[in-house]
């Protein structure tokens, strides 16, 4: 039960995907805007990853090894296709904001990175629950990010007023760069800083050493 | 075991139940699906035409206030109704890119820079008991600085004052041009002049930089300006200007403000709508 454990809580901080293993970052970016889009991305994220990883857990043995790839991916894409489709019926606000990004789950990199590094070699019920870890482990990145980008850029929490905008007679001058693209990148840099620090052997080592300056300056 | 799992026919097999089973799990959700997407699309078609029109009332549902609201399709170069309603010229964001409902416009003709215009675009009217307009509801649309903006025009009875703009689809800057969904902006919209005395195809309205001078002569057609969004707000101008102009609703207005009632620009034969039949 431990290792059932273990598996869910390690890609949250340890392992994440999108921190340590820096995959996903383009989706991370696009939907982070408001807490309702993570929220509903990271669903998506979720159950697509974990059935998948199921899926394709029970067919490992079946699957020739050299279609595994395009396998892996038509069960991914299926499986993508079908949760855009319940979303469009259910969540239409949402999906519609969502747009694209829902169907761009089929190139993020976590759900076949972790099909093809964990479902091929483990069990149906493992790697269904490793699916969910991973699926979390992007969505602690995707709510962190938006919970700053939309309390900063826009004074709300899903969509309740906490900060009361000055375009609205409050008092809070809203920051417009953290409703664009790039606030995440500083947002993520910002959080993976803080996850190295507190697992410190995370830090990769430098490809390029500076050498010290031996010369002598000019006088 | 393994050189029987890769061998060429068991990797045929493989891939034909798998494209097979993928194949029917997808077309199952997607047309058990389809009746609630369906619905969803037209709800929020709706709402976005009771918001424009700043019909309001959380009380009912959107079907219930969208009864209040009459369908026609306009044929934009004669600016008449078409005798009957045509599904096809609803969704005219498909039609503008069909070239049988469409036609290109000329770069300078084109200010709201959408290249292609539908020949018929639908319009939605809320008729007072006595079967006067009470409001027209104008669909618009226009690039701004990244997108094209989406959105609704309501203007009341007189068919000169604005009864209320919405948005529902861009991608402007958020925090500046996106402001163009800030509802006190959007409410700076209402009780403003399109037209000035005399120039009744000619729309005097325009958004400005900077704020209105309401002591000013003119500050009935002046929308005040969007800081840090010039490029967006010359979008709606250009927008309005376009369609409210010759080659957009102006015909309708006029033709609707010469009738008695409604039923009066309603035709008999037309050139457009067997056109479209035929396709």
């Amino acid at each position: 039960m431990s290792n059932t454990k273990e598996i869910v809580i390690t890609p949250l901080f340890k392992n994440n995907p999108i921190a340590l293993q820096v995959l996903g970052v383009c989706s991370a970016l696009a939907v982070t805007t408001n807490m309702n889009n993570a929220v509903v991305m990271t669903l998506a994220v979720v159950a697509v990853a974990a059935l998948s990883n199921m899926f394709i857990s029970i067919i490992r043995n079946q699957i020739p090894s050299n279609i595994r790839i395009i396998v892996q991916m038509t069960i991914i894409a299926s499986l993508v296709i079908v949760v855009d489709q319940v979303l469009k019926a259910v969540v239409y606000d949402v999906s519609k904001q969502l747009s694209v990004f829902v169907g761009l789950i089929i190139t993020n990199c976590i759900i076949l990175g972790r099909a093809e590094a964990f479902a091929m070699k483990n069990p149906p019920i493992p790697s269904f629950i490793d699916g969910v870890g991973n699926g979390l482990g992007y969505g602690v990145v995707l709510l962190f990010v938006a919970f700053f980008r939309e309390l900063f850029g826009a004074g709300t929490l899903f969509g309740y007023e906490i900060l009361p905008l000055v375009t609205n007679g409050g008092w809070y001058y809203s920051n417009g760069m953290m409703l664009l693209p790039p606030s995440a990148f500083f947002l993520i840099g910002i959080m993976i800083w803080l996850i190295r620090t507190k697992y410190p052997e995370q830090v990769e080592k430098p490809d390029f050493v500076i050498a010290p300056n031996t010369r002598q300056e000019a006088v | 075991m393994s050189s029987n799992k890769d061998s060429i026919g068991r990797t045929v097999i493989v891939a034909l139940v798998l494209c097979v089973v993928c194949s029917v799990v997808v077309s199952a959700a997607a047309v058990m699906l389809r009746p609630m997407q369906q619905f969803n699309m037209d709800q929020d078609r709706k709402s976005n035409i009771l918001r424009a029109a700043g019909i309001v009332d959380p009380s009912k549902t959107v079907d219930e206030l969208f009864e209040q609201i009459t369908t026609r399709i306009v044929d934009l170069q004669t600016g008449q109704f078409t005798e009957e309603f045509i599904p096809e010229a609803e969704n005219f964001r498909r039609a503008a890119g069909d070239p049988s409902m469409s036609r290109a416009l000329s770069r300078g003709e084109d200010i709201a820079s959408i290249k292609r215009q539908p020949m018929l675009m639908p319009v939605y009217i809320v008729e007072a008991d006595d079967g006067s307009i009470q409001k027209l509801i104008l669909p618009v649309h226009g690039y701004g600085l990244w997108s094209t903006m989406f959105g609704f025009l309501a203007l009341e009875g007189d068919l000169n004052t604005v009864a209320g703009l919405g948005f529902y689809e861009h991608a402007e800057t958020p925090g500046l041009g996106g402001e163009i969904d800030n509802p006190s902006w959007r409410a700076s919209w209402v009780g403003k002049q399109i037209f000035a005395e005399g120039q009744k195809d000619n729309p005097a309205l325009r958004v400005i930089r900077g704020a209105v001078d309401t002591s000013e002569r003119g500050a009935e057609h002046r929308i005040d300006g969007l800081a840090g969004a010039t490029l967006t707000a010359n979008g709606v101008t250009n927008m309005i200007q376009f369609w409210l102009g010759e080659s957009g609703f102006a015909p309708l207005l006029a033709n609707l403000r010469a009738a008695d009632d409604i039923s009066s620009v309603d035709v008999i034969e037309q050139d457009a709508v067997t056109e479209v039949d035929e396709v």
